[in-house]
């Protein structure tokens, strides 16, 4: 692998690779906790705290981690790291905590924590790694955050809580609809600017997702080819 | 308790949609619902783990709470889903190699689909009973099965022909406004079963 600048590898995630508006990855998260801004950034703080912790421990374990039973070592110790963010949430948060309910713990299963474990942290160096989670949760973040603004702001009228125009809200936004519906008009918006340059996931599919290569899924697909493949000679 | 039981499955497959109203499991359900066979394959996937996974994860937690270790929730109950997976695989494709076929290619993916976590959290998180949360977890995967097949059929019927569409909203932009008015469209089912 080339060598990168520190700077590079830090504003990598933060627009290059975006990982929800370019890559496409951690979707759920990201529609269900951007109704409001607060939920927006609750989330995407935890993800990134989740995200450089895991990414660090990773790398200083990656020679350690025998390569075939990866996988599992990794969602332990993403895990653990959930687990503790889950802890000072509820001390320190509990609101929040409770706005976010199962996704806290579903951090888990956000296949951007995972993805960068596979994809970055398991070949690189500790700081570089730190840097990448840093970079990579920040454009999870202000993604997040962007879209918690827009949902809050015409839903209710308000951000953050205070009300910016009077009486005004259009009940939609705050509903799980208008998630689906601010983010495909984001990605439209994002094709636009950028005369379609941007997104680099073509549509959805398990092509794109970081773990594909190392997925069993990868060698089921090839499986089936051959099948129909098979198939059609006969 | 009939009653009781119903209202908790029609609640999670219409009202409470596990993809629609509650963003669980979204990646897959936007990545497979592109052919009808393969939603099929993946929805019945799904129920078929979401079940299993909810009739082992609940006496654990049970056992959890009784060393009052319940935080170890998350940890426990993702080893518990990933090994359970491979086990159903490994058990598939020596016992039932046809079911294996037929499912056998969605299921390691469904170890890291939020929506088999967030059923099994839930159910916990509701205080439901043994018989309750299966009913619930098995909603959940027939609430997401219906989600994704009526989707696809959606997607194959009228999204395949792109030359309608603007620019900038073709490919990901229109699936999501399309996701978007199916939704709604469900948000109709909203106060029938409570």
């Amino acid at each position: 692998m080339e060598k990168k600048s520190k700077l590079s590898i830090l504003t990598n995630g933060i627009i290059k690779e975006n990982p929800t508006l370019v890559l496409l990855l951690g979707t759920c998260p990201f529609l269900a906790t951007s109704s409001s801004l607060i939920n927006a950034l609750g989330m995407g703080l935890s993800a990134t705290a989740v995200l450089i912790c895991s990414n660090i421990v990773i790398s200083m374990l990656r020679k350690v981690i025998p390569d075939k039973v990866r996988i599992p070592c990794y969602i332990v110790v993403i895990a653990g790291f959930v687990t503790l963010v889950q802890f000072v949430l509820q001390a320190y948060a509990p609101d929040i905590n409770k706005a976010l309910g199962v996704f806290i713990p579903l951090i888990v299963v956000n296949c951007i924590i995972l993805g960068r474990a596979e994809a970055f942290a398991n070949k690189n160096s500790v700081v570089d790694s730190a840097l990448d989670g840093i970079g990579m949760g920040l454009g999870f973040t202000l993604a997040l955050a962007a879209m918690g603004a827009i949902r809050e702001f015409l839903g209710t009228g308000c951000l953050l809580g205070f009300t910016i125009i009077p009486n005004f809200s259009i009940g939609f936004f705050n509903l799980p609809p208008g998630g689906f519906f601010v983010f495909g008009v984001l990605i439209a918006i994002m094709q636009a600017a950028t005369k379609g340059k941007a997104l680099k996931a073509k549509g959805f599919s398990c092509g794109l997702c970081p773990m594909y290569n190392s997925c069993n899924t990868a060698e089921a697909n090839e499986e089936v080819a051959a099948e129909k493949k098979a198939a059609a000679a006969v | 308790m009939i009653v009781n039981l119903i209202v908790i499955f029609m609640g999670i497959v219409l009202v409470n949609n596990f993809v629609l109203s509650q963003f669980l499991g979204i990646c897959s359900f936007l990545g497979v619902s592109n052919k009808m066979s393969s939603s099929v394959g993946m929805g019945g996937a799904v129920v078929f783990v979401m079940v299993i996974a909810e009739l082992v994860t609940w006496p654990v937690m049970q056992l959890l709470n009784k060393f009052e270790i319940g935080y170890l929730q998350t940890v426990v109950f993702i080893l518990v889903i990933a090994a359970l997976v491979q086990f159903v695989e490994m058990f598939m494709k020596k016992y039932l190699p046809a079911l294996q076929k037929a499912l056998g290619i969605f299921l390691p993916l469904i170890t890291t689909n939020c929506a088999i976590l967030g059923a099994t959290i839930n159910a916990i998180s509701y205080g439901y009973s043994y018989v309750e949360s299966v009913v619930y977890a098995f909603g959940a995967g027939v609430g997401y099965m219906v989600a994704m097949v009526l989707f696809a059929g959606i997607r194959e019927e009228k999204l395949n022909n792109m030359d309608a569409i603007p620019t900038p909203f073709k490919g990901v932009g229109i699936i999501l406004v399309s996701a978007s008015i199916m939704a709604l469209s469900f948000m109709g089912f909203t106060g029938m079963f409570q």
